[in-house]
């Protein structure tokens, strides 16, 4: 398969990790070979901070306590760095009655790095390019109309991105001057 | 000029050849520059305030005369951002959250979270909370269809159906108040099974409402099925090939209206949906009368798995009905105070929340909409680090364009209420 950097079998699920360059290649070989017509969804996660920050202690503080922090329980394990920060997830699933089958294609991302368009080896890819570039700020290259989707269309930032400020919108109190 | 082609009324439609999938953007249907250059083109905004858009909407249509000559879909009007808000709330927390994002099918959205993240636990669920979990997710199901069929129906000037539907979809609602002790957003499912045990009383009623139900379906269908004038709106209208649908990514009823027999509960069987006996409806034609014709089979379908699930359950009394792992499941009430380590375990994990070990898992589950797919991300740690929802209401939504293609202006609100969208969904 082109493009194939790894094989990745976790919690019953198959994960392709695939090179961004060759992700048009991979996934036409994957429809035309392998029978994956279907594309369930697209998802775009970013690891910003990933296994840094303290994501355990009491939620009334803000942000979790520190993983290294003494006293907190912390993560049990750190988990398993991630090459870049942003990953684009491809669930691909084969319409076969007699054996149906799921995988994922996956490829990693630094912020700015554009990943090619999916969207003329499955149509359905559209929306769901256009979402991970409105809420994560994906490049998508090759895109007809790459526009934001749920967002207005001069809203300013990604809101989906880890970085992107909690109760961003400031709100103005009618006594206030 | 650009005519709709004629239609073989209630002759039965023919299906397209090839592909009408727009060309470049698969989900804008542009103008074509002949028809522009006439001059006569004009564009209207249809919604996102309108009776008949299933929430708020925005079809931004060019017609010409009465012909639908472009459409783009602006979605994102009901965005609340669940997934962002999903991150910040430990798993427990959470499981409030999807329903709210599809207000119809609520329990179907309950239930593909809280399997995910008993995937990434890799919780074994006992027996009678996959039975009711299965009930509910019918008597929803049937909901969601009650709702569907109504609006649908009155939006092409069926009033009394809606009155019809909603008395049976009252009685669901009713039995889901027995139940759980709410209508809608029952929050019933917990991660490792159920809330609360089933109530005495449910089962016989769920009987009298399994018994009645099948005369409701026969009542929709005599004044509907044969009715002339829906069948001159609905047959022919908005087709979509098998093909096209597939490349569309559609599920669920509309995928089976395009002759495309799948249907995740029998091909990749989750709950207990092996074990029950049902059928799955399959019609060619791609147009709003089969996928019509679809989800009236459906109800009929899920009144048949309901009643299965009845008989399994009766002979469950005084079963477990949520998995016994204290690091997971809330401790039972009444342990709260004679037992020292329930207190501790309910109070770490209603502050703290769980762990769920690191990984990520895609699950899809066939909610009455379609494939309903959960992606959940986490890196070990009691909050989820990502959520997402593929949502058929979502994905179907990009199919107006390619059904739209050749159509009239008045078809839009029959192919717009075929595809069946709950607005909550597509924005999330």
């Amino acid at each position: 398969m082109p493009g194939l950097l790894e094989v990745v079998e976790a919690h019953r699920e198959l994960t392709l990790v695939v090179d961004p360059a060759e992700l048009v290649a991979a996934c036409t070989h994957l429809r035309d070979e392998h029978g994956f017509g279907f594309l369930s969804d697209i998802t775009a996660v970013d690891y910003l901070g990933w296994g840094e920050r303290g994501v355990s202690g009491y939620l009334g503080t803000a942000g979790g306590r520190d993983l290294n922090t003494p006293m907190t329980q912390g993560l049990q394990a750190t988990p398993q760095a991630k090459p870049k920060r942003f990953a684009m997830n491809y669930h691909l699933l084969a319409l076969l009655r007699e054996r149906p089958r799921r995988i994922r294609v996956q490829t990693f991302l630094d912020d700015g790095e554009p990943v090619p368009s999916v969207v003329y080896v499955w149509p359905t890819a559209d929306w769901h390019e256009r979402e991970a570039f409105d809420m994560m700020g994906i490049r998508v290259d090759g895109h007809p109309n790459l526009r934001r989707i749920l967002m207005d269309d001069d809203w300013e930032g990604h809101p989906l991105r880890k970085d992107y400020p909690l109760g961003g919108e400031p709100v103005r109190f009618s006594g206030e001057e | 000029m650009v005519v709709a082609p004629e239609r073989s009324r209630l002759r039965g439609p023919a299906i397209y050849e090839g592909t009408r999938i727009p060309h470049p953007t698969p989900t804008v249907l542009t103008v074509p520059p002949d028809v522009q250059a006439t001059g006569d083109v004009m564009q209207v905004n249809f919604g996102p305030n309108h009776p008949s858009t299933h929430g708020v909407l925005r079809l931004v249509v060019d017609l010409y005369g009465e012909d639908v000559v472009g459409l783009a879909a602006v979605i994102g009007y009901l965005h609340t951002g669940f997934e962002k808000n999903m991150e910040q709330k430990t798993w427990w927390k959470c499981v409030t959250y999807p329903e709210r994002i599809d207000y119809v099918s609520f329990q179907n959205n309950e239930y593909v979270f809280v399997a995910a993240v008993e995937k990434l636990l890799d919780l074994k669920i006992p027996k009678k909370a996959v039975w009711m979990r299965m009930l509910m997710c019918e008597l929803n199901r049937l909901h969601s269809h009650l709702v569907w069929l109504g609006t649908s129906a009155l939006e092409l000037g069926a009033i009394s159906m809606f009155w019809y539907a909603f008395r049976e979809r009252d009685q669901i609602l009713d039995l889901f108040e027995l139940v759980t002790g709410y209508r809608m957003h029952t929050r019933y499912f917990q991660i490792g099974g159920l809330a609360e045990d089933i109530p005495r009383g449910f089962y016989p009623e769920a009987r009298k409402f399994c018994d009645w139900m099948p005369h409701a379906i026969d009542d929709y269908e005599t004044l509907l099925t044969r009715n002339k004038i829906w069948l001159e709106r609905t047959e022919g209208i908005g087709l979509l090939s098998a093909q096209d649908a597939i490349a569309l990514g559609q599920s669920g009823p509309v995928l089976r209206a395009s002759g495309v027999d799948w249907d995740t509960r029998r091909d990749e069987p989750y709950l207990a949906y092996d074990q029950v006996d049902f059928r799955v409806p399959v019609y060619p034609e791609g147009d709003v009368y089969a996928r019509y014709r679809v989800h009236m089979e459906e109800m009929r379908q899920s009144v048949r798995i309901v009643e299965q699930c009845l008989d399994r359950l009766e002979k469950m009394e005084g079963e477990p009905w949520i998995a016994d792992d204290r690091k997971v499941v809330l401790p039972p009430r009444h342990e709260l105070h004679t037992s020292m380590e329930s207190l501790i375990h309910h109070f770490k994990i209603v502050t703290e929340g769980f762990r769920v070990p690191e990984g990520e898992v895609y699950v899809a589950i066939e909610s009455p909409r379609g494939e309903l797919g959960c992606y959940i991300c986490s890196d070990g740690g009691p909050k989820p680090w990502r959520v997402k929802f593929r949502a058929p209401s979502f994905v179907a939504l990009e199919a107006t364009a390619t059904c739209m293609t050749d159509a009239l202006i008045a078809d839009m609100i029959a192919v717009v209420g075929s595809l069946d969208s709950v607005m909550g969904e597509v924005d999330r």
